[in-house]
C-alpha cells in the first residue's frame, strides 16, 4: 500500500512525553514539516525553552540548545550573530516569552533579529502545574488563581503580537489557534512563512499559537479546543499583526 | 608583538580580545568599564564576521554569549559587579553546558549600586560560585594594563582548551589607567570545536547544548565529569607572581592593583632589612594553594591586604591551616589603601 501521510523528517520516532490534546505536539509535527518542505533542517538550530517543551530535543533531527528561562531570544541573536547561515527557531512558552523573557522578546524584535519565534500561549505555566500566566484570561481559574484572575489584583492578560507590532523592525508577526482545521492549516502555513522569510534574510518573524493545555485547564481535549474557539479568541484576536518586506512601504495590518 | 602604545587597561582588554579571534561581543554600559563596549563597536563592524551588540541586559548579554560560542565563535562580554550580579544565571547555564566564552568584571564599590569606585568585594561571588550549583569559574586577575591583555588574550585559550568560561577581574582602576602595553599578534588558528559546535546537521548527527539532566545518576556523573576537568584546571593553570620572597619572613599576599601598593611597603621594609616579600595571586581560581604552603615554614606570618572586608583571606587560611599567623588588612567601599597604611598595618605585628 502506499503511504500518503508520512512522518516527517525532523522527527525521531520517540514517543513525545506531552499530554494527550497538548498543543505542542501538533506544531512540533507543523514546524518540523515546514522545515523539511523549505529544505531548511540540516541549517536549523532549535531552542528549547524553560517549559513543557524543554525536552523538544528529545523528537527534532537538528541540532539543539536548551536556553534560560525566557533567555530563548538572546542565545537566538548570538547563534544567528555568529553564524547567519543557520536558521533559528526560539520555541518559547507564555510563562518563558511573556513573563519571565519579557525584555528579551521585546527587543529581538526591536532590533529585527532575523530569527523565527514561535510562540506557544496556552495562558498558563503549563510545566509547573498550571499556575497563572501574564496571559491568563480574566477570570480563568488557576493553581495560583483559585478564584479566577482578577484584574484588580492581577492586571489583565499581556498582549504579545500587538505589543511587538507596535515595534518597527518585525517583518511578520501572526496570531493563529489549534482550535479547528482551517486554523492548523493557518498555523501551517504562519510557521513555514516565518522560516521562509528568515531564509530569506528578511527579519524578525513571531507566529503566536493558542494551544490546548487540557491537563491544567482541567478539561477534555475536545472541551479545551472548544475553550480556544469560546474563549481565548475572543481575548486574542486571530490575524496577521505584521506582514512587511524589507523593500515594501511600512503597511500596518491592524 | 606589536610596537607599544599608551592605552587605558579597558581598552587594551578590548583589543586583546580581538586579537585573540573575538569576533562578537555583547555587552551593556555601566561604568567604569565602558570604553570596552565603546571600543568593540568602533572595531567590530570592521571585522569580516564580526558584530557588536548592545543588549538590553546584562542578563540578555551572557545568554547572547550563550549562543555565539555555542555556534563556535570566541565571544565576550565584560561589566562591572552589579551587572555580573545579573550574569549569573547565564554564567551557571554556561559552566553546566560547557560553553566556552570569557566575561570580564571591571570591579567597582558595593553591595547595591554602591559607586564608581574601585572594589575586589566580588570575589566571593565570582571565586565561590555566585551562580547556582556546583561550577567552578576560572578567575584571572590582572595588575596592570600589560596584563590586562596578555590575561584576556589567554582567557580565550584556557576557556576552548576545557571548554569552560573564564573571568578576568580587574579593579575599576586598572580599567581606567593607562599604560604603555604591547599586544600579541592576531590569532589565526583555533581549537577544533567541531566535535560539539551547533553548525547544522550536514555532515553529522544532532547535537545538543544543554544544561538539564534530569535523571540524578546522570545529572550527577555529568558533575563529575565538570569536576574531573576542574581537577585538572588546578593542575594546570595556578599562576601567581613573587616579589622578593627568597628568604622572606613576612608573606604579603594581595592581587590585582593593590599588589603594586604593596611593593612599596616591601621596598620599604627591605630598606629597614625587614625581610618581606609578596605572592601575588594571578590565578583566584585555581587558587596557588601550593605555592602559599610552600612559605609556611620560612614565614613569621602572612599578611593578606584587600579592597573588601576580606575575602580572598578566607582562602589563605585555608591553605595555611593555622600553621602561621595570617593577619588582614583591607579598605572597603572603593577606597583604596595608601601604602604608608598598609606598612603601618604590618609593623603592627612585628
Ligand atoms: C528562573 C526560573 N524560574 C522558574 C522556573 C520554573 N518554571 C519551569 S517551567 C515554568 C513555566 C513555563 O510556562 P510556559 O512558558 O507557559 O510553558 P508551558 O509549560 O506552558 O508550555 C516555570 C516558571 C525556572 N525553570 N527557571
Ligand atoms: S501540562 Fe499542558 S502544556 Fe504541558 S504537556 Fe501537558 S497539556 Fe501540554
Ligand atoms: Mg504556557
Amino acid at each position: 500500500m502506499e503511504k500518503i501521510f508520512k512522518k516527517p523528517k525532523g522527527l525521531n520516532d520517540k514517543t513525545m512525553h506531552y499530554c494527550p490534546g497538548c498543543g505542542h505536539g501538533i506544531v512540533h509535527k507543523m514546524i518540523a514539516q515546514s522545515l523539511e518542505e523549505l529544505n531548511l533542517l540540516e541549517r536549523t538550530i532549535f531552542i528549547s525553552p524553560v517549559g513543557c517543551a524543554v525536552f523538544a530535543y528529545w523528537y527534532f533531527n537538528t541540532d539543539h540548545i536548551q536556553a534560560a528561562h525566557g533567555r530563548a531570544p538572546s542565545a537566538a541573536t548570538g547563534l544567528k550573530r555568529a553564524n547567519p547561515e543557520l536558521i533559528i527557531v526560539s520555541y518559547q512558552g507564555d510563562g518563558d516569552l511573556a513573563s519571565a523573557g519579557t525584555a528579551e522578546i521585546v527587543h529581538a524584535a526591536a532590533r529585527g533579529e532575523n530569527i523565527s519565534v514561535i510562540f506557544i500561549n496556552n495562558a498558563v505555566y503549563g510545566m509547573t502545574g498550571g499556575q497563572m500566566a501574564p496571559t491568563t484570561l480574566v477570570g480563568q481559574k488557576t493553581s495560583t488563581s483559585p478564584f479566577g484572575r482578577d484584574p484588580h489584583f492581577a492586571g489583565h492578560p499581556l498582549k504579545v503580537c500587538e505589543m511587538l507590532a507596535t515595534t518597527k523592525a518585525p517583518r511578520y508577526i501572526e496570531r493563529t489557534s489549534l482550535d479547528s482545521i482551517a486554523n492548523l492549516n493557518r498555523t501551517k502555513k504562519a510557521v513555514k512563512k516565518s522560516f521562509d522569510l528568515q531564509a530569506k534574510g528578511e527579519g524578525f518573524s513571531l507566529v503566536e499559537v493558542l494551544s490546548p493545555c487540557p491537563t491544567n485547564w482541567g478539561m477534555s481535549p475536545p472541551e479545551a479546543m472548544d475553550w480556544i474557539a469560546d474563549k481565548m479568541i475572543k481575548e486574542y484576536p486571530l490575524g496577521v499583526f505584521r506582514d512587511e518586506r524589507a523593500d515594501s512601504e511600512v503597511k500596518n495590518d491592524l | 608583538m606589536s610596537k607599544k602604545v599608551l592605552m587605558k587597561g579597558n581598552e587594551a582588554v578590548a583589543e586583546s580580545a580581538i586579537r585573540a579571534g573575538c569576533k562578537l561581543y555583547f555587552g551593556y554600559p555601566i561604568t567604569p568599564q565602558s570604553e570596552i563596549p565603546e571600543y568593540m563597536s568602533r572595531k567590530l563592524p570592521q571585522i569580516p564576521g564580526g558584530a557588536y551588540i548592545q543588549a538590553e541586559t546584562e542578563v540578555s548579554a551572557i545568554n547572547m554569549v550563550y549562543g555565539a560560542a555555542s555556534a563556535g565563535a570566541r565571544a565576550m562580554t565584560t561589566s562591572s559587579s552589579p551587572g555580573i550580579s545579573l550574569m549569573m544565571e547565564g554564567i551557571s547555564y554556561i559552566a553546566c553546558a560547557e560553553v566556552p566564552c570569557v566575561i570580564v568584571n571591571v570591579m567597582r564599590g558595593g553591595p547595591g549600586l554602591g559607586n564608581i569606585s574601585p572594589e575586589q568585594a566580588d570575589y566571593f561571588q565570582v571565586v565561590k560560585g555566585g551562580g547556582h550549583g556546583n561550577y567552578r569559574l576560572v578567575v584571572l586577575a590582572p595588575s596592570s594594563v600589560q596584563e590586562m591583555a596578555d590575561l584576556t588574550y589567554d582567557a580565550f585559550d584556557i576557556a576552548d582548551r576545557y571548554r569552560v568560561p573564564v573571568m578576568l577581574v580587574a579593579e575599576g582602576n586598572l580599567g581606567q589607567m593607562m599604560e604603555p602595553v604591547e599586544f600579541k599578534e592576531l590569532k589565526t588558528e583555533f581549537i577544533d570545536k567541531s566535535d560539539w559546535a551547533l553548525t547544522g546537521t550536514q555532515n553529522h548527527e544532532p547535537k545538543i547544548i544543554t544544561s538539564i539532566l534530569l535523571d540524578p545518576e546522570t545529572m550527577e556523573k555529568h558533575i563529575h565529569k565538570l569536576y574531573e576537568k576542574y581537577a585538572l584546571i588546578e593542575k594546570n593553570e595556578v599562576r601567581f607572581e613573587e616579589y622578593l620572597t627568597d628568604g622572606a619572613e613576612i608573606i604579603i599576599i594581595a592581587y590585582g592593583l593593590i599588589s603594586r601598593v604593596a611593593r612599596n611597603v616591601v621596598d620599604k621594609l627591605r630598606e629597614e632589612g625587614i625581610k618581606a616579600g609578596i605572592l601575588r595571586p594571578v590565578s583566584l581560581w585555581p587558587f596557588p594553594n601550593e605555592a602559599i604552603k610552600s612559605k609556611i615554614k620560612q614565614a613569621k606570618f602572612f599578611f593578606v591586604c584587600e579592597m573588601s572586608m576580606g575575602q580572598m583571606v578566607e582562602d589563605v587560611r585555608l591553605a595555611v591551616n593555622g600553621a602561621k599567623p595570617v593577619h588582614f588588612f583591607g579598605r572597603c567601599g572603593g577606597v583604596v589603601p595608601t601604602p604608608i597604611e598598609m606598612y603601618d598595618n604590618v609593623k603592627r605585628y612585628l
